[in-house]
């Protein structure tokens, strides 16, 4: 992901080239939502009909949905008429004009994390210009992509150039009126990525997406759609990044996940939106739907997230296992410190003969924060033989943060077996006198022992992002001892 | 090198250590016998700064500094080492990414480059063949699912990596078979030096057939009652610790 100076310049250059960023620069919308806003953005988006009608008849189910109330977690309501449904970057002028400018903690932060500059430069906001998420791998992979015939671009350019497949698969595995945050993001979703990998292709090289919120920024609806086609394979990565601000940000993302006969999708996602600040002001809400419908034989899917930003993270990657020995993964770090709250887990939806199902979760409370593990594992009456195994593992550092585990099962079917394995521990005192006797200071003890109970879902990551995810952890633990 | 005065302990309210008087130099080797009960692991846990204890009075310096001010971590920096009688163990973390840690953290404070992966494996590797542990066990959790003689062995392998300059050993004897005591002794004997000092708990003799001490020390009832040489130790064998006036639920072995 590492992106020399030379692409950025070529992506400024491809902006301009579309003429979009003065396009945006001048179109940020008034707060508030109806439906001339979403015909507004649909026209900015320059979207065929039936993508207008489409966020309409999601926009008007959204209209008569309540907002759930079910999840482990507790924020003030949200106010949909608040919130800018098309927020464009910030004027240059009022952005940092260089680092020198901006808060030196969250500079600090990228440090740590081994950002690049000219990478922190933009995470951190400065006006440097590129903005860019799937677009610059596909910008700097296209030739082997596109002789591959894999298609990765940014959805709305899949809804102009691609429009048969985004009618056919778009909201075929999570429906506009499937959840309330999923019908709004229907209706007012911004920009996300869409993938196509064909039949027997195995994409050569793994596709990555960088998601960055600027509270002007336009990710907070991103909708990504992926298909892999009979046979194929392919390894997906997501990270996100936030800078920090005071106000609640809401994050309502869609992610729907297509997989055919004998096909396989490895989708990670690596989560650091801002998680607010010790007091609890400010953070994200994440507030996702994602899922990923195995419909051919021999399909199968693994999700394998780090989540560790965000105020409050609600979410709940999916697999509906239809076809025949298909298979279902989920391995899952969920970290929560000072105020944040997660409410996090899996469904398993086993519908097919012989399905399997794996699920790890690993959860680590610091601070006073909440951490809940939700997790479904369901069998209809076909799913003949079909298994699910479960392990959640809770991690406490202090007593003053909570975990709780929520696994509810449901069975249709006799033949269907589900193991569950639970554990409940503390960073002890003892431990952490070990690794302070042998002269490791109290920090790093903390995140070494959290790594090495997060070791099982770490292995499942492509190797830099495994690296990353473990500086991640060490930064987002800072603070929570002493 | 340490000098403790009039140390006084305590946990949870009660008082365990109750007025230490302990001088070790440079060089010597000193065990401290006593009971079980009698604050052995106590003193030793002081000693290396664990917060769950109290001190209520008296004092500890390391080379004529004050060891009591110190947190755990720099203590161990300055060279007090641990050989714990009951090691914890860190599910996950591998032995070699742990001492790797400790190492590398150590070498931070004397303004020495960091060892890289590579290097710090080679040694590793000749290290746990000195206390006859399988390399293998590098690649395990910490002290996961060891057996009792494999973690006394893996926390005399860290005192030889780690190279401390006062070696507390608690109990590093205890549930070892005659075998596993030669070979842990061998490793002890290998720590002798001129410029370090051990400091061996112990609630048997037999350890000290195998590594002579220069001193003996008598622990009872949170207070030193007796020192002497080599022959203290073997009188204790012969005559138990109720010849001291000392009560020992077990003194067989
Ligand atoms: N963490 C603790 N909490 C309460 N009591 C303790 C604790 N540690 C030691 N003690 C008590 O202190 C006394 C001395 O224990 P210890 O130092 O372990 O003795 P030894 O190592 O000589 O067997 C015992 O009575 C023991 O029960
Ligand atoms: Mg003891």
């Amino acid at each position: 992901m590492a992106t020399t100076d030379k692409e950025v310049k070529e992506l400024i250059k491809r902006e301009y080239e579309h003429g979009f960023v003065t396009e945006i620069e001048s179109d940020t919308f008034e707060p508030g939502l109806n439906e001339d806003v979403i015909r507004r953005l649909s026209e900015l988006k320059q979207e065929p009909e039936f993508m207008l009608e489409w966020r309409l008849k999601a926009y008007r189910r959204w209209l008569e949905m309540d907002e759930p109330e079910w999840a482990h977690v507790d924020f003030p309501k949200v106010d949909y008429n608040a919130i800018s449904y098309y927020s464009a970057p910030k004027k240059k002028e009022d952005m940092p004009q260089s680092l020198d400018e901006v808060d030196p903690e969250l500079l600090r932060t990228y440090e740590k994390l081994g950002i690049p500059l000219h990478e922190r430069a933009k995470l951190a906001g400065v006006a440097v210009d590129a903005v860019f998420d799937s677009v610059s791998v596909a910008t700097t992979f296209k030739e082997p992509l596109e002789k591959a015939g894999v298609i990765f671009c940014p959805i709305s350019e899949a809804v102009q150039k691609y429009p048969e497949l985004v009618k056919k698969y778009l909201g075929s595995v999570v429906p506009a009126g499937d959840n309330y945050f999923a019908a709004l993001n229907s209706a007012v979703f911004s920009d996300g990525s869409f993938v196509y990998i064909p039949k027997g292709v195995r994409c050569p090289m793994e596709l990555s997406t960088y998601f960055r919120i600027n509270a002007a920024n336009t990710g907070q609806f991103e909708r990504t759609l992926i298909i892999a086609e009979e046979g194929s394979y392919v390894s997906y990565l997501e990270g996100c990044t936030a800078p920090m601000r005071d106000e609640n940000q809401l994050h309502a993302a869609v992610v729907e996940l297509v997989i055919l006969d004998d096909a396989q999708i490895k989708y990670s996602t690596v989560q650091n939106w801002y998680p607010g600040d010790e007091n609890g002001k400010g953070g994200i809400y994440n507030f996702v739907t994602k899922r990923a419908a195995c419909i051919g034989k021999n399909a199968k899917v693994s999700w394998t997230q780090v989540e560790t930003g965000s105020a409050i993270t609600w979410k709940y990657p999916s697999c509906v296992l239809r076809g025949e020995n298909s298979v279902g993964e989920f391995y899952s770090v969920a970290l929560t410190h000072n105020f944040q709250q997660a409410d996090t887990g899996t469904k398993m939806i086993h519908l097919g003969k012989n399905t399997k199902s794996t699920i790890i979760s690993k959860g680590i409370s610091a601070g006073r924060s909440s951490n809940a593990y939700r997790g479904l594992v369901k069998f209809g009456p076909g799913a003949d033989g079909a298994r699910n195994f479960t392990q959640c593992d809770s991690l406490l550092i202090g007593d003053r943060c909570g975990a709780h585990t929520f696994p509810y099962i449901e069975s249709k079917n006799k033949s269907a077996i589900v193991e569950h394995e639970a554990t409940t521990s503390k960073v002890s005192d003892e431990q952490m006198f070990l690794c302070r006797q042998r002269g490791i200071d109290p920090e790093q003890a903390v995140s070494m022992i959290v790594n090495g109970f997060c070791k099982e879902v770490f292995k499942e990551l492509p190797m830099e992002f495994a690296v990353e995810a473990g500086k991640l952890l060490e930064v987002s633990l800072e603070g929570s001892v002493g | 090198m340490l000098s403790i005065k009039n140390l006084h302990a305590s946990v949870e309210g009660k008082e365990i250590l109750k007025g230490i008087n302990l001088e070790i130099k440079a060089g010597e080797v000193h065990a401290i016998m006593g009971p079980n009960g009698s604050g052995k692991s106590t003193l030793s846990q002081v000693l290396a700064g664990n917060e769950a204890f109290e001190i209520t009075g008296g004092e500890v310096t390391l080379n004529g500094d004050n060891l009591l001010d110190l947190p755990t971590e720099e203590r161990a920096r300055e060279g007090i080492f641990l050989a714990f009688q009951y090691p914890v163990e860190i599910p996950g973390v591998s032995n070699l990414q742990f001492l790797r840690t400790a190492v590398n953290a150590m070498r931070k404070h004397r303004g020495e480059e960091e060892m890289n992966a590579a290097e710090f494996m080679k040694l590793a590797k000749e290290v746990s063949k000195q206390v006859d542990l399988d390399p293998a066990f590098l690649k395990r959790g910490v002290n996961e699912g060891f057996s009792g003689g494999e973690k006394k062995r893996n926390e005399i392998m860290q005192a030889l990596l780690l190279q401390p300059k006062l070696a507390i050993l608690d109990e590093t004897d205890s549930g070892l078979d005659i075998d596993a005591l030669q070979v842990v002794s061998n490793g002890v004997n290998a720590l002798r030096a001129e410029d370090r000092a051990i400091l061996m708990v112990t609630h048997y003799q037999r350890l000290l057939n195998h590594i002579v001490p220069d001193y003996v020390h008598v622990l009872a009832g949170g207070k030193i009652v007796k020192s002497g040489g080599r022959e203290l130790a073997l009188e204790l064998e012969e005559r138990g610790y109720g010849w001291l006036g000392i009560k020992d639920e077990d003194t067989s072995n």
